[in-house]
């Protein structure tokens, strides 16, 4: 009964409640580095609002299951792992073995579904989308995986969140290190790419193929598609901190220090999707198993050298 | 007003096609996003597909090429949606209008909610032309009451 709570409330309540937030803090940081004024704090909450109440409309000739379904998709494996994100962070002993394997799954998930629907929509400019966003998956998802392999090097060959979290709490983040600190620039390059941010926005360039992947969706299923990403924004950074920061404590002083550890994240990535132009497909794979790939493999060898 | 209502006046979300323009009141709208003018602050951003889009936004003086895309683009809006006609060519054919090319003027084409004048109206008239629009789906909803 308690682990569906934990689904519930924390899973997809507080998960969208901060990534309403955060999608605000975006936003608003956004329009003041542009020297604009921004949006009004709940307008993430009047966009949802609003698309659930307009009409959805369904392509001529598009599988309505498939086109309907692929937004559910997403937003439940976001759900489901945050909630196990969440479970270990406020309890540790909960943890089972091969659940850092389980989050990096899911993780694909929300791009995958991105895909089912860019394909099933029957739209040119959709597919090629589609087609940008696996080849932009195949490019980031192997750097990745390295980056996350040095926490587990560093805690002593363990799959289990939980243990990598008390393991953080006993001796030091993984964050501290030179292979963390490498790790952890290849992990921030790879989550703007999974969050579709700027540099790596190719999948849904507006100015060029006019929204992409999410074209031909309107009205409540476009609010899933809008409900997922902003949950991704809580979710993605709030994975980087377990593995490279020790995870969120509430206690006195720890709230101020997990609070601080979130908001920095986010505004670095903030920053980082307003100071560079979107760079093209084939760019973005070259950088990725180029540079970034390079600094991943050397994070490896230097956390198997204990550095 | 229902929920619904006061979130739609909220985030009203901008589709801009052009009817073969001059490219003159098409500046003019990217204006209306610069620090000066900020519709971002009233929740107004453009998007790139008309399926995502609360407001058709249309320049230019409707073309004969035109009128079967204006009509198709109308038709795959998603209902409650509303249409903008902005610049005096869409409004009455400005200079064109005893070309052979631009047979009839928007409103005979599609339904047009507001209409914005000039050549090309300033980012202000734009601005009050949206708040023409906000006072009349707020009218029209307690109408329906």
């Amino acid at each position: 009964m308690s682990d569906i709570l934990y689904l519930i409330i924390y899973g997809f309540v507080v998960t969208a409640l901060v990534g309403f937030l955060a999608s605000w803090f975006e936003r608003k940081i956004t329009a003041r580095l542009q020297y604009r004024v921004g949006p009004p704090l709940l307008q993430p909450v009047y966009d949802i609002v609003k698309l659930l109440g307009k009409e959805t409309l369904v392509p001529f000739g598009v599988s309505k299951a498939t086109f309907l379904s692929a937004p559910l998709l997403g937003l439940a494996s976001v759900a489901l792992v945050s909630t196990l994100l969440w479970v270990n962070t406020l309890n540790p002993g909960k943890t089972f073995i091969g659940d850092l394997v389980v989050v990096l799954y899911l993780l694909t998930i929300p791009s995958m579904s991105m895909m089912i629907g860019g394909f099933a929509s029957r739209n040119p400019l959709a597919s090629l989308g589609a087609s940008r966003e696996m080849k932009l998956i195949l490019s980031y998802e192997l750097p990745f995986l390295l980056a996350v392999f040095v926490p587990v090097i560093k805690g002593g060959f363990s799959i289990k969140l939980g243990e990598l979290l008390s393991f953080q709490a006993q001796n030091g983040v993984f964050g501290g290190g030179a292979s963390g600190v490498l790790a952890f620039v290849v992990a921030i390059l790879c989550v703007q790419a999974k969050i579709g941010f700027v540099p790596f926005d190719v999948a849904e360039a507006e100015t060029e193929i006019s929204g992409g992947l999410l074209i031909e969706y309107s009205g409540s299923s476009l609010a899933i598609f809008k409900v997922m990403k902003n949950m991704l924004l809580c979710t993605l950074p709030l994975f980087l901190i377990v593995i490279f920061f020790g995870g969120l404590r509430f206690d006195g002083i720890n709230a101020l220090y997990s609070l601080l550890k979130y908001i920095g994240i986010l505004f670095l990535i903030i920053v980082i999707k307003n100071t560079n132009p979107r760079v093209r497909i084939d760019h973005a794979v070259r950088f990725f198993w180029g540079p970034v790939m390079v600094l991943a493999i050397l994070a490896v060898v230097l956390a198997f050298k204990g550095l | 007003m229902n929920l619904k209502q006061k979130a739609l006046l909220k985030s009203l979300w901008v589709f801009h096609m052009s009817t073969g323009s001059c490219n003159n009141c098409d500046i003019e709208i990217i204006d209306c996003l610069t620090p000066r003018h900020d519709i971002e602050r009233f929740g107004m951003v453009l998007v790139g597909s008309i399926k995502h889009a609360d407001v058709l936004l249309v320049t230019g003086s409707v073309t004969r090429k035109c009128i079967p895309r204006i009509k198709r683009i109308y038709e795959q809006m998603p209902k409650p949606g509303f249409v903008v006609a902005m610049g005096e060519c869409s409004l009455s054919r400005g200079m064109y209008i005893n070309s052979y090319n631009c047979p009839l003027p928007l409103d005979k084409v599609i339904p047009v909610d507001v209409y914005v004048p000039g050549c090309p109206p300033r980012p202000e008239a734009m601005i009050a032309g949206i708040v023409k629009l906000i006072e009349k789906i707020k009218a029209t909803s307690e109408g329906k009451k």
